[in-house]
Protein backbone atom coordinates (compact mmCIF):
# COMPACT_ATOMS: atom_id res chain seq x y z
CA UNK A 1 0.00 0.00 0.00
CA UNK A 2 2.94 2.28 0.61
CA UNK A 3 3.49 2.71 -3.09
CA UNK A 4 -0.07 3.89 -3.66
CA UNK A 5 0.31 7.43 -2.35
CA UNK A 6 3.38 8.38 -4.43
CA UNK A 7 1.74 6.85 -7.48
CA UNK A 8 -1.39 8.90 -6.84
CA UNK A 9 0.67 12.05 -6.26
CA UNK A 10 2.50 11.70 -9.58
CA UNK A 11 -0.73 10.72 -11.33
CA UNK A 12 -2.57 13.73 -9.92
CA UNK A 13 0.19 16.12 -11.00
CA UNK A 14 0.22 14.52 -14.44
CA UNK A 15 -3.55 14.82 -14.82
CA UNK A 16 -3.58 18.43 -13.66
CA UNK A 17 -0.78 19.38 -16.07
CA UNK A 18 -2.45 17.47 -18.87
CA UNK A 19 -5.75 19.23 -18.31
CA UNK A 20 -3.93 22.54 -18.13
CA UNK A 21 -2.28 21.89 -21.48
CA UNK A 22 -5.55 20.81 -23.07
CA UNK A 23 -7.12 23.98 -21.78
CA UNK A 24 -4.26 26.08 -23.13
CA UNK A 25 -4.53 24.30 -26.46
CA UNK A 26 -8.12 25.52 -26.79
CA UNK A 27 -6.94 29.11 -26.68
CA UNK A 28 -3.63 28.90 -28.40
CA UNK A 29 -3.83 26.14 -30.96
CA UNK A 30 -2.69 27.26 -34.37
CA UNK A 31 -4.86 25.78 -37.10
CA UNK A 32 -2.55 23.60 -39.16
CA UNK A 33 -3.00 24.02 -42.86
CA UNK A 34 -5.31 21.26 -44.10
CA UNK A 35 -3.20 20.98 -47.22
CA UNK A 36 -0.08 20.48 -45.12
CA UNK A 37 -1.68 17.60 -43.23
CA UNK A 38 -2.65 15.95 -46.49
CA UNK A 39 0.83 16.42 -47.91
CA UNK A 40 2.35 14.98 -44.76
CA UNK A 41 0.22 11.85 -45.20
CA UNK A 42 1.66 11.30 -48.68
CA UNK A 43 5.25 11.37 -47.45
CA UNK A 44 6.87 8.15 -46.26
CA UNK A 45 7.79 9.54 -42.83
CA UNK A 46 11.36 8.30 -42.92
CA UNK A 47 12.68 11.76 -41.91
CA UNK A 48 15.82 11.02 -43.94
CA UNK A 49 16.45 14.63 -44.94
CA UNK A 50 17.26 13.81 -48.58
CA UNK A 51 14.88 16.58 -49.66
CA UNK A 52 17.04 19.16 -47.91
CA UNK A 53 14.51 19.94 -45.16
CA UNK A 54 14.74 18.99 -41.50
CA UNK A 55 12.30 16.11 -41.91
CA UNK A 56 9.04 15.08 -43.52
CA UNK A 57 7.18 17.73 -41.50
CA UNK A 58 9.54 20.45 -42.66
CA UNK A 59 9.23 19.33 -46.27
CA UNK A 60 5.43 19.23 -45.99
CA UNK A 61 5.40 22.77 -44.60
CA UNK A 62 7.63 23.98 -47.43
CA UNK A 63 5.44 22.24 -50.01
CA UNK A 64 2.28 23.73 -48.55
CA UNK A 65 3.88 27.17 -48.67
CA UNK A 66 4.79 26.57 -52.29
CA UNK A 67 8.52 26.90 -51.61
CA UNK A 68 9.54 23.38 -52.65
CA UNK A 69 9.23 21.08 -55.63
CA UNK A 70 7.24 17.88 -55.15
CA UNK A 71 9.91 15.63 -56.65
CA UNK A 72 12.49 15.90 -53.88
CA UNK A 73 11.51 12.83 -51.86
CA UNK A 74 14.11 10.13 -52.58
CA UNK A 75 12.66 7.20 -50.59
CA UNK A 76 9.13 7.83 -51.89
CA UNK A 77 10.27 8.10 -55.48
CA UNK A 78 7.83 8.38 -58.34
CA UNK A 79 4.75 7.21 -56.43
CA UNK A 80 5.17 9.89 -53.76
CA UNK A 81 5.87 12.58 -56.34
CA UNK A 82 2.64 11.69 -58.15
CA UNK A 83 0.59 11.62 -54.95
CA UNK A 84 2.04 14.99 -53.95
CA UNK A 85 1.25 16.36 -57.37
CA UNK A 86 -2.39 15.37 -56.97
CA UNK A 87 -2.69 17.08 -53.59
CA UNK A 88 -0.96 20.21 -54.85
CA UNK A 89 -2.82 20.21 -58.12
CA UNK A 90 0.38 20.23 -60.14
CA UNK A 91 1.24 17.76 -62.81
CA UNK A 92 4.50 16.18 -61.82
CA UNK A 93 6.68 14.90 -64.54
CA UNK A 94 8.18 11.86 -62.98
CA UNK A 95 11.82 12.70 -63.36
CA UNK A 96 13.94 10.01 -61.85
CA UNK A 97 17.53 10.69 -60.96
CA UNK A 98 20.16 8.00 -61.11
CA UNK A 99 23.80 7.81 -60.14
CA UNK A 100 26.24 7.86 -63.04
CA UNK A 101 29.94 7.01 -62.93
CA UNK A 102 31.71 9.23 -65.41
CA UNK A 103 34.59 6.93 -66.28
CA UNK A 104 34.92 4.40 -69.08
CA UNK A 105 38.32 3.07 -68.09
CA UNK A 106 38.61 -0.70 -67.69
CA UNK A 107 41.53 -2.90 -66.70
CA UNK A 108 43.46 -3.08 -69.97
CA UNK A 109 42.23 0.17 -71.49
CA UNK A 110 43.63 2.39 -68.75
CA UNK A 111 47.36 2.26 -68.13
CA UNK A 112 48.59 0.91 -64.82
CA UNK A 113 51.59 2.74 -63.44
CA UNK A 114 52.43 0.53 -60.46
CA UNK A 115 51.26 -2.56 -58.66
CA UNK A 116 49.11 -1.68 -55.68
CA UNK A 117 49.29 -4.20 -52.84
CA UNK A 118 47.65 -2.25 -50.01
CA UNK A 119 44.12 -2.40 -48.67
CA UNK A 120 41.63 -3.15 -51.41
CA UNK A 121 39.55 0.01 -51.05
CA UNK A 122 39.41 3.05 -53.30
CA UNK A 123 39.95 5.43 -50.40
CA UNK A 124 43.14 3.63 -49.33
CA UNK A 125 44.43 3.35 -52.90
CA UNK A 126 43.82 7.06 -53.48
CA UNK A 127 46.17 7.87 -50.62
CA UNK A 128 48.94 5.93 -52.38
CA UNK A 129 49.85 8.48 -54.99
CA UNK A 130 46.31 8.75 -56.29
CA UNK A 131 46.03 5.05 -57.05
CA UNK A 132 47.69 2.58 -59.39
CA UNK A 133 46.21 3.90 -62.65
CA UNK A 134 47.72 6.59 -64.86
CA UNK A 135 44.53 8.67 -64.89
CA UNK A 136 44.07 10.66 -61.71
CA UNK A 137 40.37 11.14 -62.45
CA UNK A 138 39.66 7.49 -63.17
CA UNK A 139 37.71 4.79 -61.39
CA UNK A 140 40.01 2.58 -59.31
CA UNK A 141 37.57 -0.32 -59.25
CA UNK A 142 37.95 -1.42 -55.63
CA UNK A 143 34.22 -1.01 -55.14
CA UNK A 144 33.83 1.54 -52.33
CA UNK A 145 30.64 2.68 -54.05
CA UNK A 146 29.33 -0.89 -54.24
CA UNK A 147 29.80 -1.29 -50.48
CA UNK A 148 28.18 2.09 -49.83
CA UNK A 149 25.06 1.24 -51.83
CA UNK A 150 22.30 0.01 -49.53
CA UNK A 151 20.02 -0.95 -52.37
CA UNK A 152 22.26 -3.39 -54.23
CA UNK A 153 22.19 -1.18 -57.30
CA UNK A 154 25.95 -1.30 -57.87
CA UNK A 155 27.64 -4.50 -58.96
CA UNK A 156 31.21 -5.14 -60.08
CA UNK A 157 31.65 -6.22 -63.66
CA UNK A 158 35.12 -6.80 -65.14
CA UNK A 159 36.71 -5.00 -62.23
CA UNK A 160 34.62 -1.85 -62.57
CA UNK A 161 31.35 -0.85 -60.89
CA UNK A 162 28.14 -1.00 -62.88
CA UNK A 163 24.99 0.84 -61.80
CA UNK A 164 21.63 -0.83 -62.30
CA UNK A 165 19.43 2.21 -62.92
CA UNK A 166 16.20 0.42 -62.05
CA UNK A 167 17.46 -0.31 -58.54
CA UNK A 168 19.11 3.09 -57.97
CA UNK A 169 17.05 5.43 -55.76
CA UNK A 170 19.46 8.36 -56.06
CA UNK A 171 20.24 8.48 -52.35
CA UNK A 172 23.67 9.91 -53.11
CA UNK A 173 25.67 7.62 -50.81
CA UNK A 174 28.02 6.49 -53.60
CA UNK A 175 28.45 10.11 -54.69
CA UNK A 176 29.77 10.99 -51.25
CA UNK A 177 31.84 7.82 -50.94
CA UNK A 178 33.79 7.96 -54.22
CA UNK A 179 37.22 9.41 -53.37
CA UNK A 180 37.66 10.48 -57.00
CA UNK A 181 34.32 12.35 -57.02
CA UNK A 182 33.39 10.94 -60.42
CA UNK A 183 29.90 9.76 -59.49
CA UNK A 184 27.05 12.23 -59.86
CA UNK A 185 23.26 12.18 -59.78
CA UNK A 186 21.74 12.93 -63.15
CA UNK A 187 18.24 12.62 -64.62
CA UNK A 188 17.65 9.08 -65.86
CA UNK A 189 16.50 10.30 -69.27
CA UNK A 190 19.59 12.43 -69.90
CA UNK A 191 21.26 10.76 -72.87
CA UNK A 192 23.86 10.65 -74.31
CA UNK A 193 26.36 11.04 -71.49
CA UNK A 194 30.04 11.90 -71.36
CA UNK A 195 31.70 8.86 -69.87
CA UNK A 196 34.94 10.50 -68.71
CA UNK A 197 36.03 12.92 -65.98
CA UNK A 198 39.60 13.68 -67.07
CA UNK A 199 40.29 17.42 -67.13
CA UNK A 200 43.91 17.16 -68.21
CA UNK A 201 45.10 18.32 -71.61
CA UNK A 202 44.73 16.05 -74.61
CA UNK A 203 48.29 14.71 -75.15
CA UNK A 204 48.71 13.63 -71.53
CA UNK A 205 45.29 11.95 -71.48
CA UNK A 206 45.93 10.22 -74.78
CA UNK A 207 48.75 8.18 -73.25
CA UNK A 208 47.02 7.24 -70.00
CA UNK A 209 43.70 5.80 -71.18
CA UNK A 210 42.16 4.46 -74.38
CA UNK A 211 38.65 5.66 -73.61
CA UNK A 212 39.27 9.20 -72.45
CA UNK A 213 38.09 12.63 -73.54
CA UNK A 214 41.04 14.37 -75.19
CA UNK A 215 39.13 17.64 -75.65
CA UNK A 216 39.47 17.50 -79.44
CA UNK A 217 36.18 19.38 -79.89
CA UNK A 218 34.77 17.12 -82.63
CA UNK A 219 31.52 16.75 -80.68
CA UNK A 220 31.25 20.50 -80.22
CA UNK A 221 31.50 21.03 -83.97
CA UNK A 222 29.11 18.19 -84.79
CA UNK A 223 26.38 19.35 -82.40
CA UNK A 224 23.64 21.28 -84.21
CA UNK A 225 21.93 22.62 -81.12
CA UNK A 226 25.06 23.90 -79.37
CA UNK A 227 24.44 21.67 -76.39
CA UNK A 228 27.86 20.13 -76.04
CA UNK A 229 30.87 22.24 -75.12
CA UNK A 230 34.43 21.43 -74.17
CA UNK A 231 35.00 23.06 -70.79
CA UNK A 232 38.31 22.59 -68.93
CA UNK A 233 39.44 19.96 -71.43
CA UNK A 234 36.30 17.88 -70.95
CA UNK A 235 33.12 17.65 -73.03
CA UNK A 236 30.06 18.79 -71.08
CA UNK A 237 26.46 18.38 -72.26
CA UNK A 238 23.80 20.97 -71.47
CA UNK A 239 20.64 18.85 -71.33
CA UNK A 240 18.35 21.86 -71.61
CA UNK A 241 19.61 22.26 -75.20
CA UNK A 242 20.38 18.64 -76.10
CA UNK A 243 17.96 17.03 -78.55
CA UNK A 244 19.41 13.56 -78.12
CA UNK A 245 20.26 13.25 -81.83
CA UNK A 246 23.42 11.30 -81.07
CA UNK A 247 25.69 13.06 -83.60
CA UNK A 248 28.31 13.72 -80.95
CA UNK A 249 28.35 10.05 -80.14
CA UNK A 250 29.04 9.17 -83.76
CA UNK A 251 31.93 11.58 -84.28
CA UNK A 252 33.72 11.02 -80.99
CA UNK A 253 37.05 9.40 -81.94
CA UNK A 254 37.55 8.01 -78.43
CA UNK A 255 34.04 6.59 -77.97
CA UNK A 256 33.68 8.57 -74.76
CA UNK A 257 30.09 9.62 -75.39
CA UNK A 258 27.71 6.80 -74.58
CA UNK A 259 24.01 6.15 -74.17
CA UNK B 1 23.15 39.44 5.58
CA UNK B 2 20.08 41.41 4.62
CA UNK B 3 17.69 40.40 1.90
CA UNK B 4 18.96 42.72 -0.84
CA UNK B 5 22.60 41.74 -0.57
CA UNK B 6 21.56 38.08 -0.47
CA UNK B 7 19.57 38.44 -3.72
CA UNK B 8 22.46 40.35 -5.30
CA UNK B 9 24.93 37.65 -4.37
CA UNK B 10 22.57 35.01 -5.84
CA UNK B 11 22.38 36.94 -9.09
CA UNK B 12 26.14 37.48 -9.23
CA UNK B 13 26.86 33.84 -8.45
CA UNK B 14 24.32 32.55 -10.97
CA UNK B 15 25.51 34.72 -13.81
CA UNK B 16 29.27 34.73 -13.30
CA UNK B 17 30.82 32.43 -10.72
CA UNK B 18 28.47 29.48 -10.92
CA UNK B 19 27.47 29.89 -14.54
CA UNK B 20 25.26 26.97 -15.51
CA UNK B 21 26.97 26.22 -18.81
CA UNK B 22 30.54 27.31 -18.28
CA UNK B 23 31.13 26.31 -14.65
CA UNK B 24 28.60 23.57 -13.95
CA UNK B 25 28.55 22.13 -17.50
CA UNK B 26 24.77 21.80 -17.62
CA UNK B 27 22.79 22.54 -20.77
CA UNK B 28 25.64 21.88 -23.19
CA UNK B 29 23.33 20.57 -25.94
CA UNK B 30 21.62 23.88 -26.82
CA UNK B 31 24.88 25.67 -26.00
CA UNK B 32 26.54 23.87 -28.91
CA UNK B 33 23.45 23.39 -31.04
CA UNK B 34 21.80 26.79 -31.22
CA UNK B 35 24.77 29.09 -30.84
CA UNK B 36 25.51 29.46 -34.55
CA UNK B 37 23.59 32.71 -34.91
CA UNK B 38 23.35 35.52 -32.42
CA UNK B 39 19.59 36.07 -32.67
CA UNK B 40 18.59 32.40 -32.34
CA UNK B 41 21.03 32.04 -29.43
CA UNK B 42 19.36 35.02 -27.77
CA UNK B 43 15.79 33.82 -28.30
CA UNK B 44 16.74 30.33 -27.13
CA UNK B 45 18.14 31.77 -23.90
CA UNK B 46 14.98 33.83 -23.38
CA UNK B 47 12.88 30.67 -23.77
CA UNK B 48 15.14 28.73 -21.39
CA UNK B 49 15.06 31.55 -18.84
CA UNK B 50 11.26 31.64 -18.98
CA UNK B 51 11.05 27.89 -18.47
CA UNK B 52 13.56 28.04 -15.60
CA UNK B 53 11.69 30.75 -13.70
CA UNK B 54 8.28 29.18 -14.32
CA UNK B 55 9.57 25.73 -13.38
CA UNK B 56 11.06 27.08 -10.15
CA UNK B 57 7.80 28.82 -9.29
CA UNK B 58 5.80 25.64 -9.83
CA UNK B 59 8.20 23.11 -8.35
CA UNK B 60 8.77 25.05 -5.11
CA UNK B 61 5.21 24.63 -3.75
CA UNK B 62 4.98 21.10 -5.13
CA UNK B 63 8.13 20.10 -3.27
CA UNK B 64 7.42 21.87 0.00
CA UNK B 65 3.70 21.16 0.36
CA UNK B 66 3.29 17.86 -1.48
CA UNK B 67 6.52 15.91 -1.51
CA UNK B 68 8.24 17.08 1.69
CA UNK B 69 9.09 15.22 3.92
CA UNK B 70 7.92 11.73 2.93
CA UNK B 71 8.19 11.61 -0.85
CA UNK B 72 11.26 13.71 -1.58
CA UNK B 73 12.63 10.87 -3.70
CA UNK B 74 9.93 11.70 -6.29
CA UNK B 75 11.68 15.03 -6.88
CA UNK B 76 13.28 14.12 -10.23
CA UNK B 77 10.21 12.44 -11.73
CA UNK B 78 7.77 15.16 -10.73
CA UNK B 79 10.09 18.01 -11.70
CA UNK B 80 10.68 16.57 -15.16
CA UNK B 81 6.91 16.19 -15.57
CA UNK B 82 6.38 19.84 -14.67
CA UNK B 83 9.20 21.03 -16.94
CA UNK B 84 7.88 18.97 -19.87
CA UNK B 85 4.43 20.52 -19.48
CA UNK B 86 5.88 24.03 -19.23
CA UNK B 87 7.95 23.53 -22.36
CA UNK B 88 4.84 22.40 -24.23
CA UNK B 89 3.08 25.53 -23.04
CA UNK B 90 5.95 27.80 -24.13
CA UNK B 91 6.02 26.01 -27.48
CA UNK B 92 2.31 26.72 -27.95
CA UNK B 93 2.73 30.37 -27.03
CA UNK B 94 5.67 30.81 -29.39
CA UNK B 95 3.89 29.00 -32.23
CA UNK B 96 0.86 31.19 -31.80
CA UNK B 97 2.39 34.60 -31.23
CA UNK B 98 6.05 34.60 -32.33
CA UNK B 99 6.20 32.20 -35.30
CA UNK B 100 9.69 33.25 -36.59
CA UNK B 101 11.32 32.32 -33.28
CA UNK B 102 9.40 29.03 -33.27
CA UNK B 103 10.77 28.24 -36.72
CA UNK B 104 14.31 29.35 -35.87
CA UNK B 105 14.56 27.19 -32.77
CA UNK B 106 13.14 24.11 -34.50
CA UNK B 107 13.89 20.83 -32.78
CA UNK B 108 15.81 22.56 -29.97
CA UNK B 109 12.61 24.02 -28.54
CA UNK B 110 11.01 20.75 -27.39
CA UNK B 111 14.50 19.65 -26.35
CA UNK B 112 14.46 22.28 -23.58
CA UNK B 113 12.60 19.55 -21.68
CA UNK B 114 15.76 17.52 -21.53
CA UNK B 115 17.97 20.55 -20.96
CA UNK B 116 19.56 19.51 -17.71
CA UNK B 117 20.21 23.16 -16.81
CA UNK B 118 16.47 23.58 -16.20
CA UNK B 119 16.17 20.49 -14.01
CA UNK B 120 19.50 21.49 -12.42
CA UNK B 121 18.17 24.87 -11.32
CA UNK B 122 15.02 23.46 -9.73
CA UNK B 123 16.98 20.80 -7.88
CA UNK B 124 19.70 23.23 -6.75
CA UNK B 125 16.96 25.50 -5.35
CA UNK B 126 15.88 22.64 -3.11
CA UNK B 127 19.41 21.51 -2.30
CA UNK B 128 20.53 24.99 -1.25
CA UNK B 129 17.36 25.43 0.87
CA UNK B 130 16.39 28.69 -0.80
CA UNK B 131 13.03 30.25 -0.03
CA UNK B 132 10.44 31.00 -2.72
CA UNK B 133 11.69 34.46 -3.73
CA UNK B 134 15.33 33.40 -3.62
CA UNK B 135 14.45 30.39 -5.82
CA UNK B 136 12.92 32.65 -8.44
CA UNK B 137 15.98 34.90 -8.41
CA UNK B 138 18.28 31.90 -8.57
CA UNK B 139 16.39 30.66 -11.65
CA UNK B 140 16.51 34.10 -13.20
CA UNK B 141 20.25 34.31 -12.53
CA UNK B 142 20.83 30.87 -14.02
CA UNK B 143 18.81 31.87 -17.09
CA UNK B 144 20.73 35.12 -17.47
CA UNK B 145 23.99 33.22 -17.03
CA UNK B 146 22.88 30.81 -19.75
CA UNK B 147 22.04 33.80 -21.94
CA UNK B 148 25.43 35.40 -21.31
CA UNK B 149 27.22 32.15 -22.20
CA UNK B 150 25.10 31.64 -25.33
CA UNK B 151 25.52 35.20 -26.59
CA UNK B 152 29.26 35.25 -25.89
CA UNK B 153 29.71 31.91 -27.57
CA UNK B 154 27.61 32.89 -30.58
CA UNK B 155 29.88 35.92 -30.97
CA UNK B 156 32.97 33.73 -30.79
CA UNK B 157 31.54 31.31 -33.34
CA UNK B 158 30.60 34.06 -35.76
CA UNK B 159 34.18 35.34 -35.58
CA UNK B 160 35.49 31.85 -36.15
CA UNK B 161 33.36 31.37 -39.25
CA UNK B 162 35.78 33.65 -41.03
CA UNK B 163 38.92 32.10 -39.60
CA UNK B 164 41.02 29.61 -41.50
CA UNK B 165 40.47 26.42 -39.50
CA UNK B 166 42.59 23.34 -40.31
CA UNK B 167 40.59 20.69 -42.15
CA UNK B 168 40.68 18.11 -39.34
CA UNK B 169 39.33 20.59 -36.77
CA UNK B 170 36.43 21.90 -38.85
CA UNK B 171 32.94 21.61 -37.39
CA UNK B 172 32.44 20.17 -33.93
CA UNK B 173 36.10 19.76 -32.81
CA UNK B 174 36.91 23.46 -33.10
CA UNK B 175 33.57 24.31 -31.46
CA UNK B 176 34.46 22.18 -28.45
CA UNK B 177 37.89 23.82 -28.22
CA UNK B 178 36.22 27.24 -28.31
CA UNK B 179 33.78 26.16 -25.60
CA UNK B 180 36.69 25.02 -23.44
CA UNK B 181 38.47 28.36 -23.85
CA UNK B 182 35.36 30.40 -23.03
CA UNK B 183 34.76 28.16 -20.01
CA UNK B 184 38.37 28.62 -18.91
CA UNK B 185 37.95 32.40 -19.02
CA UNK B 186 34.98 32.12 -16.66
CA UNK B 187 37.21 30.39 -14.11
CA UNK B 188 38.59 33.88 -13.52
CA UNK B 189 35.36 34.77 -11.70
CA UNK B 190 35.77 31.99 -9.15
CA UNK B 191 35.65 33.30 -5.61
CA UNK B 192 33.79 36.54 -6.34
CA UNK B 193 30.61 37.07 -4.35
CA UNK B 194 30.98 33.88 -2.31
Amino acid sequence: MEILIPVLVVLAIGVILGLGLTFADKFMSVPVDEKQTKIRECLPGANCGACGYSGCDGYAAALAAGEAEPDKCAPGGEATAKALGEVLGVKVEAQKNVAFIACGGKPGTVKEIFEYTGFKTCSAATLAGGGPIACEFGCLGFGDCMRACEFGAITMENGRPHICEDLCVACGKCVKTCPKSIISLIPKNSKPRVNCSNRKKGPAVLKSCETSCIACGMCERACESGAIKVIDNLAVIDYTLCTGCGKCKEVCPRKVIVD
Amino acid sequence: MNKVTFICSILLAGILTNNMVLSKFLGICPFLGVSKKLNTAFSMSVAVTLVMVAASAVTYPIYHYLLYPDYTYLETVVFILVIAALVQLIEMVLKKYIKPIYNALGIYLPLITTNCAVLGVTMLNIQNELDFVASLFNALAAGLGFMLAMVLFAGVRQKLDEADVPEFLKGLPITLIEAALVSLSFLGFAGIGG
